[in-house]
């Protein structure tokens, strides 16, 4: 299951549509790192929303992608993390120190422009 | 409450752990859970299962629902015949890990579930019961 990235200007939105394997993760970081190279994008969405479940391989490829993104001089957003599942995430003892979260697409996106607009 | 089939999923690969707690999640919803519960219950299901597939290579996840005194839950067992477990007392440790990985998956899973059991002999392979029941 590819999970489609679409370029918006300077930014890079992902959105998960279905459960995703280990090897579905892993396929979205290496995506997501090549074209936030080629598009010089200077923001990253990834739309949770649909995950069943982040547990902790989830979570640490998350955490990867927003480290590996910032070295890059871009920042990440991950969105619509779903009640129970973060409930389950706080249980389980995963955390997302040092990740920005937003409540959906739109906060995400207002969050990307704020910093956007704090660097220039 | 009608008769719950014992479901046995084999996990050989990754893609066999999401369907393992996709089948978890129906079989909770279907003996009543709630929709937190049931997240509880697949989130338990990935990270036995990807116990399975990273140490021992492959395995089975059993799950069936269990009644005690008129008291329903689901009883998940995850059984492979990998090399065992050297220290039960070092992997229910929180941050402890031979993988690389974050250390949470059993102890993660203890606090998830209500009862949680590891039985392992090193060269023979792992057992790990769990339980919750329904509030």
């Amino acid at each position: 299951m590819e999970v489609p990235i679409l370029k918006q200007g300077r930014f890079l939105i992902a959105t998960i549509q279905a459960a995703l394997s280990d090897a579905d993760l892993l396929q979205l970081r290496r995506a997501l790192i090549d074209k936030v190279i080629h598009f010089r994008s200077n923001g990253v969405i990834i739309d949770v929303t649909a995950l069943d479940v982040m547990d902790s391989f989830a979570t640490r490829t998350l955490r990867d992608i927003t480290n590996m993104i910032r070295l890059r001089g871009a920042d990440t957003v991950i969105v619509g993390i779903q009640p129970e599942v973060a409930f389950a995430m706080v249980q389980l003892g995963l955390t997302m120190e040092g990740v920005a979260t937003a409540l959906d697409l739109e906060e995400g996106l207002a969050h990307l422009q704020q910093r956007a607009t704090g660097k220039s | 409450m009608p008769a719950l089939r014992d479901i046995v999923v084999a996990i050989r690969s990754d893609a066999d752990i999401v369907s393992a707690r996709q089948q978890g999640r129906s079989l909770a919803t279907a003996i009543g859970f709630s929709a937190t519960d049931a997240t509880l219950i697949a989130t338990a299901i990935s990270e036995l299962a990807r116990n399975i597939v990273m140490y021992a290579g492959q395995g089975e996840v059993m799950m069936n629902s269990v009644e005690v005194s008129h008291r329903m839950g689901i009883v998940l067992g995850a059984r492979d015949s990998g090399p065992g477990i050297r220290s039960i007392e070092d992997v229910l440790r929180d941050g402890y890990s031979t993988s690389g990985g974050l250390g949470l998956g059993l102890p993660g899973v203890k606090r998830l579930m209500d009862e949680f059991a590891i039985e392992s002999e090193l060269g023979q392979g792992t057992l790990v019961t769990v339980k919750m029941w329904l509030k």
